[in-house]
């Protein structure tokens, strides 16, 4: 299979207030074209870390990780911001709009730097918001606050998709819809994704499921057969 | 209109409160930079190009009575390019309907055409016509207030005898910018007159046929001032040359630069108060906004945007606070420039007098109040430039904070002291700055009001203290003192005492000074020399006392020889002995016993001034007699003189007061309510957590208020320091001329106290209100 994205033995070390936390500890990881991979684990297993290095937003302490032929780890700022804005869309638990712009204009956010965008409005169709374009975030429930953020995310059709718990503050019913968002844009458009979440079931919708405990890749499996979102439960 | 920039309008809509104290801020920065250049350019322009149109001389000298045929001779001074002769001459009008009588000058014009020097600008009417003996152009200012106009007539005093005089015409003279009749502090529009007749006119009544008192010139490029002063006061000593002085010294001229000076000083202290508060307040402002909107940076990152494009959208919005207040402030200083000018209208005396809004000053003011701005976000925007996305993302790390030795000093005062006292050290950066900027706000009331305390101790000191006497009459040249037995003599007079002063050049080694001597009776009574402090000096026997300040330039000390050569009379020079140093109120001054200087002078006794005490109901009539009096130059009554000031100060205080006040409730509110939102935004958290744990809403406001309320105690003392600091170094800007001592009175202290209190309780209420409506659940249901 077509590699994207390969990480080779990365280690981040981050200094939180006076105490130095080791994140991840010598992670390899590749994720193929079209691959939807949950990432699992529990609070401060390095999964955060890993998709944050991976999308660009985090460079590795040690070890090396590459987007196609490109090395990020020794890229420059105005290269990895480069790379997100060509290549990479993000999705984060607390949704992260920017809450005094609309949702249409939360997406153009986007659009307006990006080089063969969606228009914002196929975009906020895409994820069933069609009809709420023109409301602030405030004016969105919690998942369709996450949704205007995939939204976000997707309209640069990105060649990899990067959500860190998705679901996470969303209850079951609204968080099945994300999914199935999810799900839609990694087969219709065969957007690479990586998937963070808590949710054992969740992960059954993945092509693999790589599990990290403690800053290492415990185990990396891929499912037989793929569960679809809208038939998952937790 | 980009997505971005559409943020960025709706933050400043949040933001509203806070853009509009710091858009006050700066405008008022802006505005007062503005009004006072452009008042400042204005004037200059204006003196300048009347200056040259009407060929203002140079050098300026009396004498007693010079013939005409002398004039070849100065005329043949090198280095003098335009030389003029007039006779000049001291005049009474009688006013009808007041005990006062104006004073004015008689100046001649040459019997045909315009003088080749100090030429006249005639608003309206004509040159008096050669021939005409009793027509006359009379200074436009004195006309007014006297509602005359060409055609009028008026009678004049002229050597004790009335004339009528026949107005022709209103005019004006770089001569007489500022008209006074010698005597600043008795200033008032309207009490002084200047006459333009024309030469032969009035020689017949000077007695000074073929002759001149008094001579200007103006020099060839290039020239030395000095050496033609000096060949001009050998040229005239033979005719009792009163000692020619330059433009500087000019007293029309002195004052309009003196007061240009101050204003130019005043161009630069009060905008950088302003400016610096300014760009404190944008850099706790944006830092603030910057730790709000930590996540949403950090997703514009994320989306792509890079360091710069997300630094520049900040800056943005600085520029765009710092713009509309530059527009509020260009528009607040032409309307107050306006109003500055207008005050000087009335003193100053110009053919036209615009006030012009020099694009220049508009784009310094924008540009200093940008910069200053700019230099305020810098550090803020390092951070945004520089937070690592992936980092912002997770919560802020709690801010650290630790015990200290010093915890013992709040261990009495409870929990909620100790959080206020942990928060102010943990932001040292923070409270020294609010501190800092408080006290602008102290301090520009104390600058203020510190002139006002200052001239009233002055007034205080001078005139109730130091001169004692009704009446000081001041003659033309120095008479033989027997003038003071019959000025002793006359009705209603108790008591008089004469003065002797001598303008005198001073050598001590390679320093020279030129100042006048003070030649004080010993057992005077009317006349007592005072120090700053106003207590009483004693003239030592026989040596010249020297203003501390003078004999420190000079190098000199107690025990020293000094060299002295007189600038009147015979120029001789002498030794003298320099007996100890004063620190007076007035400038560079000498002092001798009177005795002890007619002897330095070798001369019979003279005096130059006699100081009388009068009963007051004889006044008017001695009043009169003594403005009839040819010899007789100035007539002063410090009591008048002291009413009248206190007079025309009383609308200007008032005035000079509010603008301040004004001033310092926009640093002050500007300062708290901008502190108080950003402490209540970042602590809303706590503060929500505390009312859930059952704490008041009165406890909680103590958490977040008592800091200010620290802030504004700790900068009313290093405000009130600062302000005196300043406006010493405002009122002492010419030393040489005026030595006002440092007062400040306690009203003027409590004032700015009180002031700054009731503006920073005025924010604190504001804030106290969003802190009453705290959403306590909404608080903690966010992610912080």
């Amino acid at each position: 299979m077509d590699k994207v994205l390969s990480a080779r033995d990365i280690t981040k070390v981050y200094r939180m207030g006076e105490v130095d936390v080791y994140a991840l500890r010598g992670v390899s990881l590749a994720l193929g074209a079209g691959e939807l991979v949950a990432l699992v684990g529990a609070s401060g297993s390095g999964k955060s870390t890993l998709l944050n290095i991976m999308g660009g937003l985090d460079i590795p302490s040690a070890g090396s990780i590459r987007y196609r032929d490109h090395d990020l780890s020794s890229a420059s700022e105005a290269e990895l911001t480069r790379y997100r804005r060509e290549h990479v869309g993000f999705v984060f638990q607390f949704y992260n709009l920017i809450p005094s712009l609309t949702a249409r204009e939360n997406v153009a956010l986007v659009t307006e730097i990006a080089e063969d965008p969606m228009r914002p409005e196929d975009a906020l169709e895409l994820v069933g918001l069609g009809t709420r374009l023109d409301h602030f975030p405030a004016q969105l429930s919690g998942g369709e606050q996450q949704r205007v953020a995939i939204a976000r995310a997707v309209a640069k059709r990105p060649d990899i998709l990067l959500c860190d718990e998705p679901t996470g503050a969303l209850d079951f019913h609204t968080g099945v819809k994300v999914l199935e968002v999810i799900e839609t844009i990694n087969r219709e458009l065969g957007t690479t994704t990586a998937l963070i979440t808590h949710n054992a079931p969740i992960a059954k919708m993945a092509n693999r499921v790589v599990t990290l405990v403690d800053g290492l890749i415990a185990s990396d499996e891929s499912n037989a057969e793929l569960t679809p979102a809208k038939d998952i439960r937790w | 209109m980009r997505s971005l920039d559409r943020k960025l309008i709706r933050d400043l809509g949040q933001l509203k409160g806070q853009v509009l104290t710091i858009c006050l801020v700066v405008a008022s920065g802006v505005a007062v930079f503005i009004a006072m250049q452009t008042a400042y350019r204005s004037i200059l322009l204006t003196k300048d190009a009347y200056y040259a149109s009407h060929r203002f001389a140079d050098i300026f000298a009396y004498a007693r009575r010079v013939p005409d045929s002398i004039e070849p001779q100065i005329r043949d001074i090198p280095g003098v390019a335009q030389v003029q002769t007039r006779l000049l001459s001291r005049v009474r009008i009688p006013l009808t309907g007041s005990d006062h009588a104006a004073t004015g000058q008689i100046v001649s014009l040459p019997d045909h055409g315009r003088p080749a020097l100090n030429d006249v600008f005639i608003r309206v009417g004509r040159l008096p016509e050669p021939g005409r003996n009793d027509e006359c152009l009379l200074l436009e200012s004195f006309a007014q207030s006297h509602h005359l106009a060409p055609g009028d007539a008026l009678s004049v005093v002229l050597n004790g005898r009335i004339r009528e005089l026949r107005v022709v015409g209103l005019a004006l003279s770089p001569e007489y910018v500022f008209a006074f009749g010698g005597d600043v502090m008795s200033y008032e529009p309207g009490s002084f007159a200047v006459f333009w007749m024309r030469k032969a006119a009035i020689e017949a009544g000077f007695q000074l046929q073929g002759a001149f008192n008094n001579v200007v010139l103006r020099l060839q490029g290039g020239a030395s001032k000095d050496e033609v002063i000096d060949h001009l006061d050998t040229i005239l000593e033979p005719f009792g040359g009163f000692g020619a002085f330059g433009r500087d010294k000019q007293p029309s001229h002195h004052f309009v630069t003196s007061e240009l000076d101050g204003l130019r000083m005043q161009t630069i202290i009060i905008p950088f108060i302003f400016l610096s508060v300014a760009a404190f307040l944008v850099n706790v402002v944006l830092a603030r906004l910057v730790q709000l909107q930590r996540s949403q940076i950090a997703a514009l990152k994320a989306l792509g945007y890079s360091d710069s494009s997300v630094g520049l959208h900040y800056l943005k919005l600085v520029t765009l606070i710092i713009g509309i207040g530059s527009v509020l402030g260009v528009a607040l200083g032409t309307w107050l420039g306006g109003l500055l000018m207008g005050i000087y209208k009335d003193y100053f005396l110009f053919p036209s007098f615009e006030h012009r809004l020099d694009p220049e000053v508009l784009l310094i003011a924008v540009l200093i109040s940008l910069v200053s701005a700019v230099a305020g976000a810098a550090f803020s925007l390092r951070g945004i430039i520089r937070l690592p996305p992936a980092a912002a993302m997770q919560p802020e790390a709690p801010a650290s904070y630790k015990t200290s030795s010093l915890d013992w000093l709040t261990s009495w005062m409870g929990v909620l002291a100790r959080m206020v006292f942990r928060e102010l050290r943990r932001r040292p950066g923070r409270l020294l700055l609010s501190t800092m900027g408080l006290s602008m706000a102290v301090a520009i009331l104390v600058i203020g009001r510190f002139a006002i305390d200052s001239i009233d101790y002055l007034m205080d000191v001078q005139f109730e203290r130091a001169m004692r006497e009704d009446v000081s009459v001041g003659f033309r040249e120095p008479l033989p003192a027997r003038v003071v037995d019959s000025l002793r003599a006359m009705p209603g007079v108790h008591q008089a005492e004469g003065l002797r002063t001598v303008p005198v050049k001073l050598t001590k080694g390679a320093a020279a000074r030129e100042l006048v001597i003070n030649g004080m009776p010993v057992d005077g009574s009317l006349r007592v020399l005072l120090n700053q402090q106003g207590e009483k000096v004693r003239i030592p026997m026989g040596g010249l006392l020297l203003t501390d300040l003078l004999a420190e330039k000079m190098g000199v000390v107690a025990g020293d020889l000094v060299e002295l050569q007189p600038q009147q009379g015979e120029r001789r020079k002498r030794q003298v002995l320099v007996a100890g140093t004063v620190s007076d109120m007035l400038g560079m001054q000498g002092y001798m016993q009177l005795d002890a200087l007619r002897e330095l002078m070798g001369e019979d006794p003279m005096v130059s001034t006699v100081l009388l005490s009068v009963d007051p109901g004889a006044l008017p009539e001695l009043r009169r007699r003594l403005y009839d009096m040819p010899a007789v130059a100035l007539v002063q009554e410090p009591a008048a003189a002291r009413r009248l000031f206190d007079e025309q100060q009383g609308g200007a205080m008032l005035a000079m007061t509010l603008v301040l006040v004004f001033f310092a409730c926009v640093i002050a509110v500007g300062i708290v309510y901008n502190n108080a939102r950003v402490a209540l935004s970042m602590r809303s958290r706590d503060l929500a957590s505390m009312r859930v744990i059952g704490f008041t809403r009165g406890e909680i406001s103590m958490v977040l208020l008592g800091e200010l309320t620290i802030q504004v105690l700790l900068a009313m003392p290093i405000g009130m320091y600062l302000g005196t600091l300043a406006g010493d170094a405002l009122l002492s800007s010419d030393p040489e001329n005026f030595r006002m001592p440092a007062v400040v009175s306690n009203l003027t202290y409590v004032f700015a106290g009180l002031v700054t209190a009731a503006a920073g309780l005025f924010s604190a209420l504001l804030v106290r209100r969003k802190l009453d409506r705290l959403d306590l659940i909404g608080v903690l249901k966010t992610r912080e």
